[in-house]
């Protein structure tokens, strides 16, 4: 009986003593839940960046964007497809395993294998083999200049946990495995996994082996997604909450005024620009004969109909970059004749698509996210007045990420919006290769609208296997400069990115890439 | 009576089984699980295997079979989104909404009864007319606006109350409970207060209505003819009387009940079953929608029962009426 | 009159105008709720009709929408532009013109999905009442299989499900049809049951006994005899469940499967307008809630009278 009734008091008094935030817990709250804790079940940038708290690559960026050494001491390139690679040596995952080459190769393996969606961020790997225990040799296609940049993304697993939880294959729902890396971790990161609750809560505790010098106090990080903006800023300001990394714009000027709250806002690395279909055959029109998106009167025609500086101002609040490039300014790739748009001129607008036969416009579908890219919703809706116009009739269908990606990714679409930030190549080959190029091989993996140029293809190509680095920029800037000439897209603006956060925390390192690096971020003490 | 049970349980059964049919349907023809499981660049061999193990290629009545099956044991296969048995995830979030829903309905009965009684006894005076009045607001403003206005004022502008989410909550093992902490009980107040105020209107407007009844009957004036106090006229005789109606009305108030939870969580980013559903349905997660589906008619379709079958025991009328005729409700 | 045979059976005509004499219009003329509420359906009907003419601003054209007219306040705050009496949204929606809209649209499928759910019911519970036997067993099963899922989850499921389904260029058009057919599937049983229950106190009657004996068939029976007797009570649950189907409607559009924000209904308005709420754009959201509530209250506060003036008990 008293056995019982001082269990019983124990466990209202944990209950109690668990209550107040504990003294370095960072408590965020970003806008939409990981999708999963695999880093290799999803090519999903925001995911990717919370899952590096607690896998690391071999390298990674540092605070100047450039990249440094990580889980690989040192490298060098021994032939022209090899790379070899000195791993770190002390280095041990969260559950005591030693890391070692074993674990480079069958992390590779398993991102590599056909089955993994994040392929496409290794696109030149062929290969790999174990020198010796703290040694791999990386085989690549000839003269690929871009591995290090990404093997930033490629997250490493320990092969002894992969092994003995069936995980080696990537997540395969069709074996009914339930894919153990989805709900379960084992990393060497700064941050431990410790649990997840699917939109809801996943929480992260500070790995005290971690190999790299400790410069944050962070002890836990609890991450709660609030898809609701209103909330979010409300949890913000009543203290809820000590971070997000998606402060809704329209409240920016609320947090700022607010004495405990800071904004860190800036424009980053992604560009958001519309995608047309380009196919013979529109998706969903009343022009069934031929595609109008595929004569380049009808592109310029839509460009010119869009009023940039109104959606700046009014959407983005003035926070966006508005452009007429496909990459950011930070972009190495970049040159600043890219910049320049086409003007806005409903009337030209108007004659253009009078001029390609269409005076009476034409409708078509018009795919866009409502979870994804900041304001996309708002965005989407603007344009759709602006284009309604000068005579057109877009259908805009709205929906999340998932659906709305599943859709593009099977040309279900006429007009659709992309967002590129060129992660984590920071390169602009990694929209020419994926968006840009046609689907050829590895190439035009996000090529959902069949636009293709011959032209374009053989300097992209060529880049690729070029060693020497401005020669192989320029040749970039020239496939960049042709895209343009031809509005093969239409670039909207680099879009801001806005974090905020409470007075629990003093300072937090914000770069353009937009990814939150905790192990970097001091609380208030 | 037996009879009478047995009929009733059959009834039951029979309506799981409609409403399985109801999930099934929207299990096996909307979206292509295949497609939706898959990523996009799996091969035609893999569909094949996948669409073979997923058991589509039986005949539709085996595949319903299999799927009612399952369902009775909680096999309801793996979320697409969280890649996650869909049992695991609608489990985990129940404790969340079964709170919110107790807590909600407590307090409507504190406060719906004793309201209700007292109207009815206050017959015509302004006093009964205004309690009406904000009855009927109270069921015609939606939760919604409701939901986002008591957030306004106790988050936003006072800063009393948290704006989201359950705060922390205690792990039992098969459960997780926001009562025992501070943050937990404040993050419960503005929902179940939300909830809480159509099911007070809703059961206030019902036990006027049947108090108003019964205190015209004759037993009741002979009570005040035999002068008796007027508290136990009103409690002990009257307020008994009319509440059999009353708990019949209850089981149609979970349905709606069911539907302003759904609402009241999304307002309040309250992780229960209602949330979980909603954003399944944005991202067409059709498992966890044909789980939600089922498991919330059969808690409908149980308590419904429950109420029948106390009904049948508690009121010897119901007897005799059912015996006589069929006139049902 | 003197002339006409009596038959024992009073026409429609004739029970129209008992009901609709004296008792009914001097309970509404003495109750002032049911005048204000009355009232104010007729204020939102009457703009409703006449939108085009007396509102500054068609919201459901997107041509109308000028982004350098958004996010502009009330007149009676600094900032306000005239015509937007009641300020704009973020896509420079004229509130006032928005509200007049979504009421129009909220208040046809309320009123729609009613009498569809209405008409169902009737049918359901005339077969259902007067055959009898297997057919009526049956159907009341069905009907307690269809009541015991919440209207609210099949609505959802429906609406979304539909939606995803048609091609992009009909969503936007047919979203009105979904949504009155998503409210109707689940609330035809409450008719049904009632008509089933007054059918069959009808059907044991003499006139209709006599009827069946001079051969009248069973379908005239049903409909031109039957059916007037027992549709009043229909009618009284049929105003009351207005408020209900309005405030469902406002709930699925809210939840973001009812109607598109291309054509906004109050409870899209909402659900816009809710993520500036906080933000100081305040207007967005409150003018719109104020008018969903006020409808729903006028439906209910009429719903009651009617009821109430209509109960034989309470005389």
């Amino acid at each position: 009986m008293m056995a019982w009734r001082s269990a019983a008091l124990a466990a209202v008094l944990a209950g109690v003593l668990i209550a107040p935030a504990q003294a370095g817990t960072l408590r965020w709250a970003p806008q939409r839940d990981i999708v999963s804790m695999d880093p290799y079940s999803f090519g999903d940038t925001f995911t990717l960046s919370v899952l590096n708290h607690v896998y690391e690559g071999l390298v990674r960026y540092d605070s100047k964007l450039q990249i440094e050494p990580a889980l690989a001491e040192s490298w060098e390139v021994v032939n022209p497809t090899t790379w070899r690679f000195h791993l770190r040596k002390g280095v041990k995952f969260h559950d005591g395993a030693d890391f070692t080459a074993d674990d480079v190769l069958a992390s590779l393996k398993r991102v590599s294998d056909p089955n993994s969606p994040l392929r496409g961020n290794l696109p030149s790997y062929v290969s790999s083999s174990k020198v010796d225990d703290y040694t791999v040799d990386i085989i690549v296609t000839e003269n690929y200049p871009l591995l290090l940049n990404d093997l930033t993304n490629i997250h490493i697993f320990d092969q002894g946990w992969l092994v003995a939880n069936k995980a080696e294959a990537p997540t395969d729902v069709a074996k009914g495995v339930e894919g153990y890396a989805t709900s379960h971790a084992n990393g060497t990161g700064p941050f431990k996994f410790i649990s997840r609750k699917p939109d809801a809560e996943t929480v992260f505790e500070v790995n005290p082996n971690w190999w790299d010098k400790r410069k944050h106090n962070v002890d836990r990080i609890v991450m709660t997604p609030i898809t609701s903006a209103a909330t979010r800023v409300a949890a913000l300001i009543s203290g809820e909450i000590d971070f997000t990394n998606q402060a809704p714009l329209q409240d920016i000027p609320r947090l700022e005024a607010s004495s405990d709250l800071k904004v860190l806002s800036n424009s980053e690395l992604r560009t958001i620009f519309f995608v047309m279909n380009q196919t013979p055959k529109a998706f969903e029109s009343d022009v069934t004969d031929k595609n109008p998106l595929q004569d380049i009167k009808v592109r310029q025609a839509l460009y010119h109909a869009i009023d940039a500086d109104a959606i700046q101002k009014v959407v983005m609040a003035g926070l966006s970059r508005t452009t007429g490039s496909l990459v950011s300014p930070a972009i190495p790739g970049y040159v600043p004749e890219l910049d320049k748009r086409l003007s806005y001129d409903p009337e030209l607008a108007k004659k253009l698509l009078a001029e390609a036969g269409y005076p009476n416009g034409f409708s078509f579908s018009f795919l866009c996210r409502n979870t994804e890219f900041v304001n996309e919703e708002q965005i989407c809706q603007a344009v759709s007045a602006m284009w309604a116009r000068v005579g057109l009739r877009p259908n805009l269908n709205l929906g999340p990420t998932t659906i709305q990606d599943a859709k593009f990714d099977a040309g279900q679409f006429d007009v659709g919006t992309l967002g590129w930030a060129n992660e984590p190549m920071i390169d602009s080959y990694s929209i020419l290769v994926q968006v840009v190029h046609s689907k050829t091989g590895n190439a035009g993996v996000f090529n959902w609208g069949g636009w293709k140029d011959a032209e374009i293809d053989a300097l992209i190509d060529k880049a690729g296997a070029t060693v020497d680095r401005d020669e192989r920029l320029a040749l970039q800037a020239k496939a960049l400069l042709r895209a343009n000439e031809l509005s093969m897209f239409i670039p909207v603006h680099q879009q801001p990115m806005a974090w905020a956060t409470g007075a629990n925390i003093e300072s937090v390192l914000q770069l353009s890439d937009n990814k939150p690096r905790h192990w970097l971020t001091r609380m208030a003490e | 009576m037996l009879l009478l049970i047995i009929k009733r349980m059959a009834n039951a059964i029979f309506v799981i089984l409609a409403v399985s049919l109801l999930a099934f349907t929207i299990f096996k023809f909307l979206g292509d699980p295949v497609q939706l499981m898959l990523n996009p660049q799996a091969t035609q061999q893999e569909r094949d295997l996948l669409t073979e193990r997923l058991g589509l290629n039986d005949p539709v009545p085996v595949q319903f079979a299999k799927f009612v099956f399952n369902a009775a044991r909680g096999e309801f296969g793996m979320s697409y989104r969280n890649q996650m048995p869909v049992m695991e995830v609608i489990a985990e979030r129940f404790p969340a909404t079964f709170e919110l829903v107790l807590v909600s309905s407590i307090l409507a009965l504190l406060i719906g009864l004793p309201l209700g009684v007292f109207a009815a006894i206050r017959g015509g005076t302004v006093m009964a007319r205004v309690f009406h009045l904000i009855s009927m607001i109270g069921v015609s403003v939606p939760a919604f606006v409701i939901g986002i206005m008591l957030i306004l004022v106790f988050s936003i502008e006072l800063k009393w109350l948290p704006a989201f989410g359950r705060g922390k909550v205690v792990d039992l093992g098969f459960w997780t409970t926001g009562f025992l902490t501070p943050s937990g009980r404040a993050a419960l107040v503005m929902p179940s207060i939300s909830l809480a105020l159509f099911q007070i209107s809703f059961i206030m407007r019902l036990v006027t209505a049947e108090m108003l009844e019964v205190l015209r009957t004759d037993f009741i004036r002979f009570a005040k003819a035999r002068g008796l106090k007027a508290r136990a006229i009103y409690f002990r005789h009257g307020l008994r009387n009319c509440m059999m109606p009353v708990v019949t009305m209850t089981g149609m108030l979970i349905g709606d009940l069911i539907a302003f939870t759904l609402v009241t969580e999304i307002v309040f980013q309250w992780p229960g079953m209602g949330f979980l559903f909603v954003q399944s349905v944005q991202y067409v997660d059709i498992p966890v929608m044909a789980a939600y589906l089922m498991i919330v008619c059969c808690i409908f379709i149980t308590i419904n029962l429950i109420v029948d079958l106390i009904y049948v025991v508690v009121d010897p009328r119901v007897d005799q009426l059912v015996r006589g005729g069929g006139n049902g409700h | 009159m003197a002339t006409e045979l009596s038959t024992g059976r009073p026409s429609l005509r004739q029970r129209l105008w008992a009901f609709y004499d004296s008792d009914l219009i001097w309970s509404f003329r003495h109750s002032p709720m049911a005048i204000l509420s009355a009232a104010l359906l007729a204020i939102v009907a009457f703009t409703s009709l006449f939108a085009a003419w007396l509102m500054p601003q068609n919201p459901f054209d997107i041509t109308q929408l000028y982004l350098d007219k958004a996010n502009l306040p009330p007149i009676w705050i600094e900032g306000g532009q005239m015509p937007y009496l009641l300020g704009t949204d973020l896509q420079g929606r004229d509130i006032l013109s928005a509200i007049v809209y979504g009421s129009r649209i909220s208040l046809i499928i309320g009123v729609a999905s009613v009498a569809l759910s209405m008409t169902i019911g009737v049918l359901v519970g005339l077969m259902a009442g007067y055959v009898g036997g297997a057919l009526d067993n049956f159907l009341m099963r069905i009907g307690d299989a269809v009541m015991s899922i919440p209207t609210l989850l099949v609505a959802i499921l429906i609406s979304a499900i539909f939606r995803g389904m048609l091609p992009v260029d009909y969503r936007d058009a047919a979203a009105p049809l979904i949504l009155v057919v998503a409210l109707s599937l689940t609330s035809w049983v409450v008719y049904a049951r009632m008509i089933r229950a007054a059918t069959m106190v009808e059907a044991g009657k003499e006139y209709v006994l006599a009827a069946r004996i001079i051969k009248v068939p069973r379908r005239r029976i049903i409909l031109h005899h039957i059916l007037p007797n027992v549709l009043t009570a229909a009618l009284v649950t049929a105003t009351l469940n207005l408020g209900l189907a309005v405030l469902a409607e406002a709930t699925l559009s809210f939840l973001g499967v009812g109607m598109p924000s291309a054509q906004p209904s109050l409870g899209t308005l909402i659900r816009i307008g809710n993520q500036f709420f906080f933000s100081g754009t305040w207007w967005i959201v409150l003018f719109p809630a104020l008018q969903l509530t006020l409808i729903i209250l006028a439906v209910n506060l009429l719903g009651d009278w009617l009821r109430d003036a209509l109960n034989p008990k309470l005389k």
